[in-house]
């Protein structure tokens, strides 16, 4: 990694990694990547969310699925966890809650594959700042 | 299109799976089953409106619905896309209907500040914390305003420590930079010790880089080169984010010699603890790091003015510094703006104990535990009824239905008995015995005292003896009086923080359950049912048909009688132990 001399590398490499953010989420083109989240702090890999990642790694790439798995912080939902976020391109990201490896099966078979919701959706209520 | 219905317990309760069905009954019969999906999801924590239907995605929020609105929203809004009017919320000030959630207060009720980037970024990846302005506010510091500014701003902005006492951040930070020394130092206090409460490690688990960042403003603005972070040995994954969070920022120069160019210098190191609550009190904390034991010492000096190694040292917790980056990007004003008078900007609370959604929350100060518990804790377990919240852990004290529209902040939660703390909340049920609660907080203290000095070390003991003896069955009311004067002795000769607040529990249940204490002494009885030992079992004649079991299944041989005949228990051999009204197939054991 190269040093940041100056405020203006920071926005640069802000810039870079705002694109890219960015473009995983908004999804511009059909093509656009599926991102999955998975809560992993401590409390969340207790409950299994490890094995919950891995399965959507795997999984997602034998299906045929590009799709972006990533790991997160502590989402606040304890009591459902192992919690995952998921954001089809283009649509309002959707939580779960007590994502095992049937769950994840589930969701990756109906609401990635075909965006039909399946049950175990925690609505999401707080204000994120920006 | 999908309809989500609400499967929280309180919607359940109030046949929220009823309208499922109806719901998915009416799509059949009008041939859009396919296109309409309809699901069950978790709480929308919204109980007091229950049951609840949401409309996605164009975000409708229908409250008090009936299975027999089934049809009129399929009808109405599926069909021909208009919202049901007569179902949609109405907002409790402007008494207008409230077209979608995105517009409901109820959702502005919680603002994640210290949590931001908690679940959103991924925490191993420097790159996605700058991506959402991270380390702009280090940088702003650094390259357009004085150490005095900085200061200034986190003074008028009216943040107070995180932590638990609530001591201005301005404030200490100004004292700092005051005192002259050729080293000073940055430490943050990562020793979260209380029962049930871990914000802290979640910040530093979701997101490591807002804390590197807020001490480096903090080193800047007190003229500090050096931070440590005290982390409990107990956080594997923390420390491991944290190593991976220090690497990344010294490699992009963010940490080092010559930060944007400048001539400041910061750095940051780890200090591990062994876990002891005790080094969560500043001075303890410090008395660590040097390699000592965990002891406190008496203030003043303050750790501003002597601190590690006798160094002036900056002592702020993991939430306060995850709040300084957002200050100096959105400034004092807006963050000022958020709170009550004289508590500023949101507080992380953990939810625990007898509540449905049990998690990590951050509301803006000054909310009150009727909303906290009730509309985003989704209310109390197996429908149980709400008896009491302990707030600031075992060090402060519980609250009860009468505090439940107190709004929460530093001064009102000390007004009411209680304190801040870390912002653990613990929360009872009609069957948490009060008397065993406050022996359950005193027994963790026991066991964290230091034993430094002796009203904490010897006083502390005495105080959980005595608990011990009530919950028994064996006190009298002298030993209730002898417990308050021994309170207060503790409280007002103890040296640290610990001591002065360990008998917050024993007070507050005292203040706000005395009849329970006296049931204890003068009935011998517990009204919660949970102190084995008052708890006595019998066997009701009439109900029990004499089929022995209960007899076979006691470990003491305490129950007689014969085969098809009443059977009888011992109230001498009796240990209490349950097994009788387990076996029992009639409802003939008794307890009481």
């Amino acid at each position: 990694m190269e040093k940041l001399k100056s405020l203006a590398d920071l926005k640069r490499i802000r810039e870079e990694a705002k694109t890219k953010l960015d473009l995983r989420v908004r999804g511009d083109n059909p093509e656009g990547l599926v991102q999955v989240k998975v809560a992993m702090a401590t409390c969340g890999i207790a409950s299994g969310a490890k094995q919950t990642m891995d399965f959507f790694v795997e999984e997602l790439d034998k299906r045929g699925i590009g799709a972006v798995v990533t790991q997160t912080g502590c989402m606040g939902y304890c009591y459902a966890e192992p919690t995952v976020e998921v954001q089809l391109p283009g649509q309002e990201s959707v939580v779960f809650g007590y994502v095992d490896r049937k769950k994840a099966d589930e969701i990756i078979e109906k609401y990635i594959k075909n965006g039909e919701l399946v049950e175990g959706i925690i609505p999401v209520n707080y204000e994120k700042i920006d | 299109m999908h309809l989500l219905v609400c499967g929280g317990t309180g919607c359940r309760a109030s046949e929220s799976n009823l309208i499922l069905e109806s719901l998915k009954r009416e799509l059949e019969e009008k041939g859009l089953s396919s296109e309409v999906q309809v699901i069950m999801t978790g709480c929308f924590g919204f109980c007091e409106k229950g049951p609840v239907v949401k409309v996605m995605p164009d975000n409708t929020f229908y409250v008090h619905v009936k299975p027999e609105d089934a049809g009129i929203i399929v009808a109405e809004h599926v069909i021909k896309g208009r919202p049901v009017q007569r179902l949609l919320y109405v907002d409790p000030k402007s008494k207008e209907q409230v077209p979608d959630s995105k517009h409901m207060g109820f959702y502005r009720k919680q603002i994640r500040i210290a949590l931001r980037n908690c679940g959103f970024i991924n925490p191993e990846n420097i790159d996605e914390y700058i991506a959402r302005d991270g380390y702009a506010s280090l940088g702003k510091c650094i390259s357009e305003l004085t150490p005095a500014d900085v200061i200034d701003i986190i003074k008028k902005s009216g943040l107070r420590g995180r932590g638990g006492a609530g001591f201005p951040t301005g404030l200490k930070w100004e004292i700092a930079s005051k005192n002259k020394a050729d080293q000073k130092y940055v430490v943050c206090n990562a020793d979260e010790g209380d029962p049930g409460a871990f914000m802290d490690r979640s910040v530093l688990e979701g997101d490591p880089h807002s804390v590197l960042e807020a001490m480096t403003i903090c080193g800047y603005a007190i003229g500090a080169s050096k931070g440590l972070i005290y982390i409990r040995a107990e956080y594997p994954l923390a420390i491991h984010r944290l190593k991976i969070a220090l690497k990344q920022s010294k490699e992009y120069g963010l940490l080092g010699k010559n930060i944007f160019g400048t001539d400041f210098n910061f750095d940051i190191e780890l200090r591990y603890g062994a876990g002891a609550f005790v080094c969560g009190e500043e001075t303890a904390l410090i008395s660590s790091m040097e390699g000592r034991r965990g002891e406190p010492t008496n203030k003043p000096p303050f750790p501003a003015e002597k601190g590690f190694f006798g160094k002036p040292s900056n002592v702020n917790n993991v939430e306060t510094f995850a709040n300084i980056p957002v200050i100096i990007s959105k400034g004092w004003e807006w963050f000022s703006s958020i709170g009550t008078e004289k508590s500023k900007g949101t507080k992380v609370f953990a939810l625990a104990g007898k509540i449905n959604n049990v998690g990590l929350i951050e509301v803006p100060m000054g909310t009150t535990l009727r909303e906290i518990i009730f509309e985003i804790g989704g209310g109390i377990k197996n429908g149980k009824k709400f008896k009491a919240v302990q707030t600031g852990g075992p060090s402060g004290g519980c609250l009860t239905e009468k505090h439940l529209d107190t709004p929460i902040d530093f001064d009102n939660l000390v007004a009411a008995g209680s304190m801040m703390g870390s912002g653990g909340m613990i929360v009872m049920d009609e069957d948490d015995c009060m008397v065993s609660i406050a022996k359950f907080f005193l027994a963790f203290t026991v066991e964290e005292s230091c034993g430094k000095c002796a009203p904490c070390r010897v006083g502390n003991k005495r105080l959980l003896e005595l608990l011990t003896h009530i919950t028994k069955g064996n006190g009298t009311m002298a030993d209730i009086d002898r417990l308050k004067n021994m309170c207060n002795v503790i409280k007002d000769t103890s040296l640290c923080g610990l001591g002065q607040t360990s008998p917050n529990p024993v007070l507050s249940t005292i203040n706000n359950f005395m009849d329970e204490y006296v049931a204890h002494v003068t009935e011998k009885r517990c009204p919660a049912g949970s102190c084995r030992e008052l708890m006595k079992y019998s066997i009701i004649v009439d109900k029990c048909v004499g089929c022995t079991a209960c007899a076979r299944g006691c470990p003491v041989n305490a129950i007689s009688g014969e085969r098809k005949g009443p059977h009888f228990i011992d109230q001498e051999k009796c240990i209490k132990c349950g097994a009788c009204f387990e076996k029992c197939k009639f409802g003939a054991v008794l307890i009481k």
